[in-house]
């Protein structure tokens, strides 16, 4: 008795699942599959939500994982449109011409790689070399009294440094732009996200770190920035990212496989369109063109 | 005598019960078997995936002597795994420190001293405990347990060794009471009324009848708990700073074996040399486990031989 009621139940629940999932592939809507960097997977995600107004009959799926895995889903042919937040590597693209997928790269928009410090930490500005001098290895700065600064709440004087895990495209950024391709000296907290590198600062006295400039929040402070051999300190902002006149902003980038058609090229036009880049921007980012928003929110 | 031919035939009748008893019992032996499978299949797939890195770039002196991991570098990549084995030792070790008295308390707490509602609401609490997972121990010692530490040692940075070791050693904690207390249990009740007829007192028959009695069972506990360690990620990742790093003290943030596979793995290229790296740090986590699981198991066998 008692097995043909657990036999029944089993029947049954296999029997409502299998209704699930034909339920799900029985409907018509176009798919575009888009993975990929974990800095633009919050405007892909407003992206692919405000797309549902535009085009109801094509349905975005966003998925994150960092940059590397959006490129290795391109090669496998799991998604549509990669999102990277660093250029594509010589090795990546090369395989993908092997495959016969010459990539095709669109700059969506710009993000500036801020630099966070605790709000108590008195630093108003900060150089390249500065950086460069904590960060890399065999760099000579290890305490916040070299740089002539006293932090209060940080007793040990010690710059406690916090970076990324080191396959994230911030991380090869700034490692490319601020310490010229060299190594990070060993011993940095490396978070697993920018927003936990916000969250670490935010409580940390005597800490330093460095993420996308939409993780900002008012509880840490951002120096501005000094390129080597000039006076100019620049802050980091949407417009200084947008004039190039901050030295450490990045493309970000959307990849397909070979010259996008069908909806995935609507997609992507429509997001390169004023409309999308309005959204990029109230996200936080600079877009990849001047644009006149009607409601900027930043 | 034709009855009971009539009988016997009607036994070996194959009808649907005995269909179903069949299958069952086939279902019964692939349930059975699929532990062995899957972990011979689990280690087979973890080796092939490494054999590739152990027989091209790695270097044993560089691999167990080297705190230089840098796998993604632009100039040299290295792949020095010490500071990775340092703080995954110094990570379980504190958490064994700090969940031994823990647990061992509790379990003689509860399985000696506590009578009736106290011990089925406490054994209910500690399993409770079990269920927490270890995303939100993490995020306990990412947000909470920083801040206190902070302030309460006036150190630079909270996610540390301590951090982390107080985490694990309560995430370990409730298997490793529930274990211990098996352990005092099987103890057999006349080994308690002989002391006592002896007159000895409750906490001599504890200390010297009970407990060694025991011995093995609560070795065992220890050395899960201690398995429990080396492979917890989630957490550990989260409160330990995530720092390469050969820590000079408990307030030194560490990194753990299993926290840089989880971290760097997802963003790996299938089949390069750091892949192979990670999967040959997952060949040395898996014996390191396998290790402490069989010295676990061998030791409980010990108590039932005898």
């Amino acid at each position: 008795m008692k097995l043909s009621k657990t036999l029944a139940f089993t029947i049954l629940s296999v029997m409502m699942l299998s209704a699930c999932t034909r339920s799900e592939s029985g409907s018509s809507r176009v798919v575009v599959q888009n993975k990929g960097s974990d800095t633009l997977v919050n405007v892909a995600q407003a992206w692919a939500e405000e797309y549902q107004n535009v085009n109801p009959a094509v349905a975005i799926a966003v998925t994150g994982g960092g940059s590397g895995t959006g490129i290795a889903s391109l090669l496998n042919g799991t998604v549509d449109i990669a999102n990277a937040s660093r250029q594509m590597k010589d090795s990546e693209r090369a395989s993908l011409i092997e495959a016969g997928k010459e990539p095709q790269e669109f700059i969506v928009g710009f993000d500036a790689l801020a630099i966070f410090v605790h709000p108590d930490n008195p630093m108003n500005e900060i150089s390249i070399e500065q950086l460069a001098q904590i960060y890399a290895d065999g760099g000579a700065y290890e305490r916040w009294s070299q740089l002539g600064i006293t932090v209060p709440g940080c007793s040990s004087d010690e710059i406690v440094r916090v970076s990324r895990q080191n396959n994230s495209g911030t991380y090869a950024y700034f490692r490319e732009a601020v310490l010229a391709k060299q190594d990070f000296k060993l011993g940095s907290r490396d978070m697993h996200g920018s927003k936990d590198v916000v969250d670490l600062v935010m409580h940390t006295a005597c800490a330093i770190g460095y993420s996308g400039l939409a993780y900002a929040s008012d509880e840490v402070k951002m120096p501005c920035v000094t390129l080597d051999g000039t006076d100019n300190c620049v802050t980091p902002s949407v417009a200084t990212a947008l004039d190039g006149s901050y030295p450490i902003a990045r493309p970000l980038l959307m990849y397909t496989a070979g010259q996008p058609d069908g909806a995935t090229a609507e997609y992507l036009n429509w997001i390169l369109s004023d409309e999308g880049q309005c959204i990029i921007l109230n996200k936080g980012y600079a877009s990849a063109t001047p644009v006149e928003c009607v409601n900027p929110s930043v | 005598m034709a009855k009971q031919q009539q009988s016997l035939r009607r036994l070996d009748h194959r009808d649907i019960s005995w269909y179903i008893d069949r299958l069952v019992q086939i279902l019964m032996f692939m349930g059975g078997i699929s532990a062995i499978v899957f972990i011979i299949s689990i280690f087979i797939f973890i080796a092939k995936e490494g054999v590739g890195f152990i027989g091209d770039e790695f270097s044993l002196s560089e691999f167990f002597g080297s705190i230089n991991w840098r796998p993604t570098s632009e100039t040299n990549e290295t792949y020095g795994a010490l500071a990775l084995m340092v703080g995954t030792a110094s990570i379980t070790g504190m958490a064994m420190l700090i969940a031994i008295p823990f647990s061992l308390g509790a379990a003689i707490y509860i399985g000696e001293f506590a009578t009736g509602k106290t011990r089925e609401t406490l054994k209910i609490l500690v399993e409770l405990l079990a269920a927490i997972p270890s995303v939100v121990w993490g995020f306990i010692g990412l947000t909470i347990m920083n801040g206190i530490i902070i302030d309460l040692f006036d150190v630079p940075i909270g996610l540390n060794v301590l951090n982390a070791g107080v985490i694990l050693g309560l995430m370990a904690a409730p298997i490793m009471t529930t274990i211990a207390e098996d352990a005092l249990k099987a103890v057999p009740e006349k080994y308690r009324e002989a002391a006592e007829a002896m007159g000895a007192t409750r906490w001599q028959v504890i200390w010297r009848v009970v407990i060694p009695a025991s011995k093995n069972g609560l070795v065992s506990a220890v050395l899960l708990g201690i398995g429990r360690g080396f492979g917890e990620t989630m957490a550990v990742l989260m409160a330990s700073g995530h720092s390469i790093n050969i820590p000079g003290s408990a307030f030194d943030s560490v990194r753990a074996l299993t926290a840089t596979i989880a971290a760097e793995l997802g963003e790996t290229a299938v089949g390069s040399s750091h892949y192979g790296a990670l999967f040959t740090l997952g060949i040395f986590l898996f014996l390191i486990t396998f290790l402490i699981n069989l010295t676990a198991d061998l030791v409980v066998r010990g108590i039932k031989k005898k």
